[in-house]
């Protein structure tokens, strides 16, 4: 076993399953269990669930709650009814990504962070030292939650028939908070697969009740190598890949949940002049001819020049077409460039796409 | 538990070589393949390119990753196995009757120095 790797509350049932464990931001995770297209199909066409107990939460308590969040966060949460959650990243002042989030307002003096289990040490550092001078408190509850999220076209019938959970009324990016068995639990439509579904916040023992019940009903767990061909296929970003401390959110073709009419964030001033001045690489979409498949890493070329590099692909499991994401320099971004693609010895032909090789169907 | 059968050669790399006369038939093993998962697309050499044992030929890919493939011998690929680029899953169904490429070698005797079945079984218990 690698270095300490933490486990998730739902750990002992992963290995029961025969699942394939992969160390993933520090944790010892499920990366299959029957086999990546298997499960991402299963999340396509019906339903399944994903241990994210990894991800890492943060309670933002005070009167400065909207003022704070807003100072740290690029999408804009001022006004926003209580049970909204805002898609969007913390930045740095040059405009790099500290990591990218949800956030969910409770209510105007209280607000809920969801990020990602790589960045957890680092975001709540950075989440602290920029409470500075605001008048609120910040608490790390990773510790305390365990999380899964239940997806697929099946996922609404599943959480009530299954779980129990009325979440008919529950909208797109809103969420609920449930008393079950004598505790807070956190119920909100949101994702990461571009199906619709849920994610579902309790401690370890609720965590553990809620998979068990799922398991039984016979829903199929999936592993995180089918979560990320769910969010690749819908153009959704992972940090690490098309997102880091040195790609802003207008690089990472982003920039619609940039609010720079905001009065202020930081990093505003970056992205305001990124965004003015335009970039000069950003991330598209790549489809390739022929089967070879383009991964992380492998160079974009024009003319035997490189121009980019690959951030994610993959043969798509729900086309059949290879295709990737990756950051491209300017011009050869544009809609219809062709490109080439250096894998091993060869380069194949690819031409430049939009990042969406499978459209979501949410149910809004 | 793994496939591994008697009579063929195999490298720690987990190909497998078959030989006859001066003719290598090289693929993955069933020990591969069911680490690999799904296999979605074999990388093959050309017919006439020179492979040398120890470096790369080649690669399978799983969908999560890419794996390269070692040559276990050394000499000039007289035919691929095309069937495998429209369907890369058959090395799931059958990784010994798919083979990936054959080899006029040039060295027989090097073949010898590849580990024989036994030896082969105890790397995978490991």
């Amino acid at each position: 076993m690698e270095e300490n790797l933490i486990k998730t509350c739902l750990h002992d049932r992963h290995v029961k399953l025969g699942a394939q464990m992969s160390p993933f931001g520090g944790f010892d995770m499920p990366i299959q269990y029957k086999g990546i297209t298997e499960e991402h199909n299963a999340v396509r066409t019906n339903v399944g669930v994903f241990d994210v107990s990894h991800m890492g939460e943060v309670r933002v308590i005070g009167p400065d709650a909207e003022k704070y969040v807003n100072h740290i966060f690029v999408n804009d949460v001022t006004g926003a009814p209580d049970g909204q959650i805002f898609y969007g990243m913390m930045c740095k002042e040059d405009g790099g990504t500290v990591d990218d989030l949800l956030v969910y307002k409770v209510n105007d003096q209280e607000f809920f962070l969801v990020i990602n289990a790589s960045n957890i040490a680092k975001d709540f550092a950075w989440i602290e030292k920029n409470a500075y001078g605001y008048n609120v408190v910040v608490t790390n509850e990773s510790d305390y939650y365990g999380e899964v999220a239940i997806q697929g076209p099946k996922a609404e019938e599943t959480v009530i028939n299954v779980l129990g959970i009325p979440v008919e009324d529950i909208k797109f990016y809103t969420f609920k908070t449930f008393d079950i068995d004598g505790e807070k639990v956190i119920v909100s439509r949101t994702g990461y697969t571009g199906e619709d579904g849920f994610e579902i916040y309790g401690s370890h023992d609720f965590t553990r009740k809620v998979w068990d019940k799922l398991m039984e009903a016979g829903v199929q767990p999936c592993g995180l190598g089918c979560r990320d061909t769910l969010r690749f296929e819908v153009g959704l970003p992972l940090y690490g890949d098309e997102l880091a401390e040195d790609i802003t959110p207008i690089e990472a073709s982003l920039s619609m949940f940039v609010k720079l009419d905001k009065p202020e964030f930081i990093g505003k001033e970056a992205l305001a002049k990124q965004k003015a001045e335009g970039v000069k690489r950003r991330i598209v979409g790549l489809e390739l001819e022929g089967n070879a498949i383009p991964r992380h890493g492998y160079a974009v070329e024009v003319n035997g020049e490189q121009v980019g590099e690959i951030t994610t692909g993959y043969r798509s499991i729900s086309t059949g077409k290879s295709v990737a994401m990756a950051m491209i320099n300017k011009p050869y971004d544009k809609l219809g460039t062709e490109v080439e693609v250096r894998i091993r010895k060869k380069t194949f032909p690819a031409k430049v796409v939009k990042k969406r090789f499978y459209d979501k169907s949410y149910k809004k | 538990m793994s496939k591994i059968i008697e009579g063929l050669r195999y490298a720690d790399s987990h190909e497998w070589v078959k030989l006859e006369g001066d003719i290598a038939t090289v693929g993955i093993t069933d020990y591969a393949q069911h680490a690999l998962g799904n296999i979605v697309y074999v990388d093959m050499p050309e017919v006439g390119d020179e492979v040398v044992a120890g470096e790369d030929f080649g690669a399978v890919e799983s969908v999560k990753a890419a794996s390269d493939l070692i040559s276990p011998v050394s000499g000039e690929v007289v035919e691929i196995n095309e069937a495998l680029e429209d369907a890369p899953e058959l090395i799931n169904e059958d990784a010994f009757e798919n083979w990936i490429m054959k080899v006029k070698i040039s060295d027989p005797e090097a073949v010898e120095g590849l580990l024989d079945a036994a030896a082969y079984a105890k790397i995978c218990e490991e």
